[in-house]
């Protein structure tokens, strides 16, 4: 029942270098720490080896730059910072949110070097020296993108909370499959949840979106 | 021009804007990243709150040390929200805030925080079916009273229990209003004022709360004449609204006296006498604004605790913006739960199918507070009834209004009832609701409700194919996957809130609406312009439109499905005013009188005669100097909402039978609410609605350990919502027209979230052949009802 999209795996070779011995990324680790203080999911060993690893990015505020719609963006910040809070709360671009913090719903997908990736899952470091785009960078109001003019033409929002996720969602799979079947669609967006249950809507969008824009 | 008929709904041929499909108007904002919530609003110098929660679910505070957290770099302030001899009556409840420079200080801070506990027992299980329980002498409290409204138990009956227990409310000046305006009659308001005060408490130690039965008709007679009778215990357990954005506000403080609020809520008019009354500061003093809302489905109504202890933390860090938005685990602990109902059901019925009588033994808890008894039997009112409910008191967290209260309960509980009926009298359930479809007509009926439910009920079937595809419950096909169809239908009130709507014509033509209402994503801000539009005769996009600032004119929270009833009537009053005192204005420069006028097009017009026009800058030119303002209201002059609606429902499913797994092949959804505004919106309302209900059919429970108390799962990997591939084809038919527009709009946000959960679960029984009781359906429950030979066992019972 695994319905996690393929294309939300971020970069792999990003991925082995952000993870410890453990398989666990310094990410998780500090959602686990965070969350459930008393499980030991990682042991000491590794935990001193993540600290070991950050020594020389912190503990205090380091420089980090982001490329983020085509603009480099400088801002001082701790190591532990998401690239989700990096670009709500350094840089204002509150497109993406927060809503699960842990890799799950996907209101906090962006796109890095043309993936979706959870931002909430990313850390700012580590997301360095690649271009990012976020929801900011796809269109606004009056030069809509064709998926975001989509998604206001088939009413596929409601609280619009989750759409900005969804419309990078799918750009990331327009992007990959220009046509994608119904069991695509299921699989690619299966990575993002709605509460107000705009899926009709959505389905929609994504049809009147791979029409306009065929070939682009 | 006094006459009131003038503010009635244009007729059908007249309409320009109102019924048509038009898109959101805060749509591209939203697609784009633009639309600011209370979450992504960044005040200058703003704080971050992090909160300490207690981790136990029943505890006394024995003493808070913060002296190590206040000593913390970038900390600002700390501020004790539960100090010591609090009592805590669920896990994640809110302790002690920080306030610091970020967050990530902040939740350092706030670890630092040392908290002692006197742990005391807990009880969360409400699954267990009550036994031996003494019925409640206690006082009535008021979910006691509503919930004897609601079950419309009989006057006599009402007062009798009203004077033998006295009441634990006072019964002041604001509840007779109340109760005058919901028509309640001056004998019962009598008695509730005659009645002995007497404070809670002296209950027992047991954590249920026995209401007296109900009673209607004769039931002994009934069942003794009844030739066939069904017996099942149904039920849902508890489950969350996990609101996308999590509750939380951001305080400041301009001066000492003076609060500005950016707050996540559905009550943007309604909410300052909350802060003001827990800040001790006027009302008028206290500002709220919000953009918008990610989610709110009944649970943000209020400040709430975090709401007044954001502003305390603010003041104590001398006014600066301090933010605390809910984490999702707590959001999900913490921030609202739809209480859970079970129920043992006997339902008498003749051959034919003829319903006779009703008996029912239910439970459920709302929390710390019990909770009030679902209605039932739901729509079909059974003529003979007999009705037990306990209310279960547990230290799951508080309940709060999730769509429609209570009827979704009600709905399952009835409608599984029923379809079990139909099994055993070897019936199409379809028949049986049709064979009983005057009972479906509520008292004082002035609409023909039975007669639209028996519509609603063929235009479902014609969209499901219910002719074709239905058959005998177990028919499924002979291969491991089976295939079933179930309905339910449901009902809700609505008409609409009080609301006040201001627009300003100005003379240069450009038209001001403001208004203190919110939009939570139903489409109040497109549906607010589609009426002073096709009012005005003006493009949408040519009115400015000011909502979510509590500094507007006042409307009321969006709850109960009353919002389209409110916004829109006050739209329509306030627009007809100013139209009309243009007429005014410009009657004379075309030589007619300013009855004769129509607004059309973007120009002023006289009727019949199309070339004698203006244009509406042209006319709004001959204002001068002084701007046309007009305030419509709500209640206000003319009839132009109404309430009680109806809407059918109905599932197809396939179950694997082998692995218990349920696949959501298609849905439909048949729905009046008399006038639509906007039938783009309207349509995704109820598509919601129904992806709502397949998660809390499927998905959704709040598991809680028995052991510490906890929620289980306060994450969404665990709280499984409906993704895009779990939902099938979706059908939505609105029922528009003669008939229902001459109703007047009437509220959507409730009435199609009701009948979901019955019609899947109904359809999984025609499926595989037995009753999957209990919600969620998950493979585990359909393989052990499919093992277990009496359909489904059920611990306590």
């Amino acid at each position: 029942m695994d319905d996690r999209p393929e294309n939300k795996e971020p970069d792999k070779q990003k991925e082995s270098s952000a993870k410890t011995s453990t398989g666990v990324s310094r990410r998780d680790f500090l959602k686990i720490s965070g969350v459930t203080a008393a499980v030991p999911l990682v042991n000491q060993a590794s935990a001193l080896a993540v600290a070991d690893e950050a020594r020389e990015l912190g503990p205090g505020k380091v420089p980090v730059t982001l490329n983020v719609n085509g603009k480099k963006l400088n801002a001082q910040m701790e190591p532990r910072v998401t690239l989700l809070d990096a670009l709500r709360d350094q840089f204002e671009l509150t497109g993406a949110k927060r809503v699960c913090d842990r890799g799950t719903c996907g209101a906090c997908t962006v796109l890095m070097d043309g993936k979706a990736v959870y931002s909430c899952s990313v850390l700012a470091i580590d997301a360095q020296g690649q271009a990012i785009t976020t929801v900011e960078g796809l269109g606004e109001p009056g030069k809509l993108h064709p998926i975001q003019q989509a998604f206001v033409d088939n009413d596929a929002q409601q609280c619009g909370f989750c759409t900005p996720g969804f419309v990078m969602a799918t750009k990331a799979m327009l992007d990959q499959h220009p046509h994608p079947t119904p069991e695509q669609v299921k699989q690619l967006l299966g990575g993002n949840f709605c509460r107000c249950g705009t899926y009709a809507g959505m389905r929609a969008a994504v049809a009147q979106a791979a029409k306009n824009t065929k070939g682009a | 021009m006094a006459d009131e008929t003038r503010y009635n709904w244009p007729a059908a041929e007249q309409r320009t804007l109102i019924g048509k499909r038009i898109s959101r108007v805060d749509g591209p904002d939203k697609v784009s990243g633009k639309a600011k919530y209370t979450y992504d609003v960044h005040r200058p110098g703003m704080l971050f709150g992090k909160v300490v929660r207690c981790p136990h679910a029943h505890a006394k505070v024995v003493s808070v040390d913060t002296s190590a957290a206040e000593k913390m770099p970038g900390v600002v302030a700390v501020y004790v929200v539960q100090g010591p001899d609090s009592e805590i009556h669920w896990a994640g409840d809110d302790i002690v805030v920080v306030a610091a420079v970020d967050e990530s200080k902040a939740a350092d801070a706030a670890r630092a925080v040392k908290v002692k506990y006197d742990v005391l027992p807990h009880f969360v299980d409400d699954f267990k079916k009550p036994e031996n329980v003494a019925e409640d002498k206690g006082p009535l409290d008021e979910d006691g009273l509503i919930s004897m409204f609601r079950n419309q138990v009989p006057e006599q009956q009402m007062i009798d229990r009203i004077n033998q227990r006295g009441v634990s409310f006072k019964v002041d000046k604001e509840m007779v209003d109340q109760l005058k305006q919901n028509r309640v009659s001056d004998q019962m308001i009598a008695a509730l004022q005659a009645a002995k005060y007497r404070e809670e408490g002296g209950q027992s130690e047991s954590p249920y709360r026995k209401e007296a039965a109900i009673s209607k008709g004769d039931p002994d007679a009934a069942f003794k004449e009844a030739e066939v009778t069904s017996e099942g215990v149904y039920g849902c357990p508890v489950i969350t609204h996990c609101c996308l954005e999590s509750h939380g506000s951001i305080a400041e403080w301009q001066d000492s006296q003076h609060l500005f609020v950016h707050l996540s809520t559905q009550n943007v008019s309604g909410v300052s006498t909350e802060y003001a009354q827990a800040l001790k500061i006027p009302a008028g003093n206290v500002h709220v604004h919000q953009d918008h809302i990610g989610g709110g489905f009944g649970s943000k109504f209020g400040a709430d605790r975090w709401g007044v202890y954001t502003a305390e933390v603010s003041k104590k860090a001398g006014g600066k913006p301090v933010r605390v938005m809910l984490e999702r685990a707590p959001e999900l602990e913490v921030a609202g739960a739809r209480p859970s109902a079970y129920a043992r059901v006997k339902v008498g019925a003749k051959k034919d199918g003829t319903l006779l009588g009703w008996e029912s033994e239910s439970w459920g808890t709302g929390g710390p507070g019990g909770g009030g008894a679902p209605p039932m039997p739901y729509v079909v009112n059974i003529p003979n009834q007999r009705k037990q409910h306990v209310a279960v008191l547990t230290n799951i967290g508080p309940a709060r209004a999730w769509r429609a209260p209570n009827h979704p309960q009600g709905c399952l509980i009835t409608m599984s009832a029923l379809d079990d009926m139909a099994a055993k009298l070897n019936m199409d359930p379809v028949q049986l609701l049709l064979k009983n479809i005057q009972l479906t007509a509520p008292p004082d009926d002035k609409y023909g409700r039975a007669n639209t439910y028996k519509d609603e009920l063929m235009i479902a079937s014609d969209l499901i194919g219910w002719k074709q595809n239905w058959h005998p419950r177990g028919e499924g096909g002979s291969g491991p996957v089976k295939r079933g169809l179930g309905v339910a239908i449901h009902t809700w009130g609505g008409r609409g809130h009080a609301s006040e709507c201001a627009i300003t014509i100005h003379p240069e033509g450009s038209v001001d609406i403001k208004m203190g209402t919110q939009d939570l994503g139903v489409g109040t801000r497109t549906a607010i312009l589609i009426v002073a539009g096709d009012t005005l005769g003006l493009p949408i996009n040519q009115m400015q439109l000011y909502i979510g600032d509590n500094q507007y004119p006042r409307s009321g929270g969006s709850g109960g499905s009353t919002t389209i009833g409110g916004i829109s009537s006050s739209t329509r009053r306030a627009a007809v005013d100013a139209r009309d005192q243009l007429f005014a204005k410009v009657a004379g420069a075309l030589n007619a009188k300013p009855e004769e006028l129509e607004a059309v097009g973007g120009s002023i017009r006289v009727k019949g005669t199309p070339s004698r026009s203006m244009s509406w800058k042209d006319a709004c030119a001959r204002l001068g100097t002084q701007p046309i303002q007009a305030l419509g209201k709500n209640p206000g002059p003319g009839d132009l909402i109404s309430s009680g609606v109806g809407g059918a429902v109905m599932a197809d499913v396939s179950v694997d039978t082998e692995t218990g797994v349920v696949k959501m092949n298609k849905m439909v959804t048949v729905q009046d609410c008399g006038l639509v505004i906007n039938l783009k919106t309207a349509e995704s309302q109820v598509y919601g609605a129904m992806i709502m209900g397949i998660a809390s059919t499927l998905y959704e429970e709040k598991v809680m350990d028995p052991t510490t108390g906890t929620m289980l799962n306060p994450n969404m990997d665990f709280y499984r919502l409906a993704g895009i591939g779990d939902v099938g084809e979706l059908v939505v038919h609105m029922m528009t027209g003669k008939g229902y527009d001459e109703r007047g709009p009437i509220g959507l946000g409730e009435p199609p979230t009701v009948g979901p959960m019955a019609a899947i679960a109904n359809a999984v029984a025609n499926a595989v052949g037995v009753r999957v009781p209990f919600m969620p359906i998950t493979p585990n429950r359909v393989v052990a009802a499919l093992n277990s030979a009496n359909g489904g066992s059920h611990a306590g019972v």
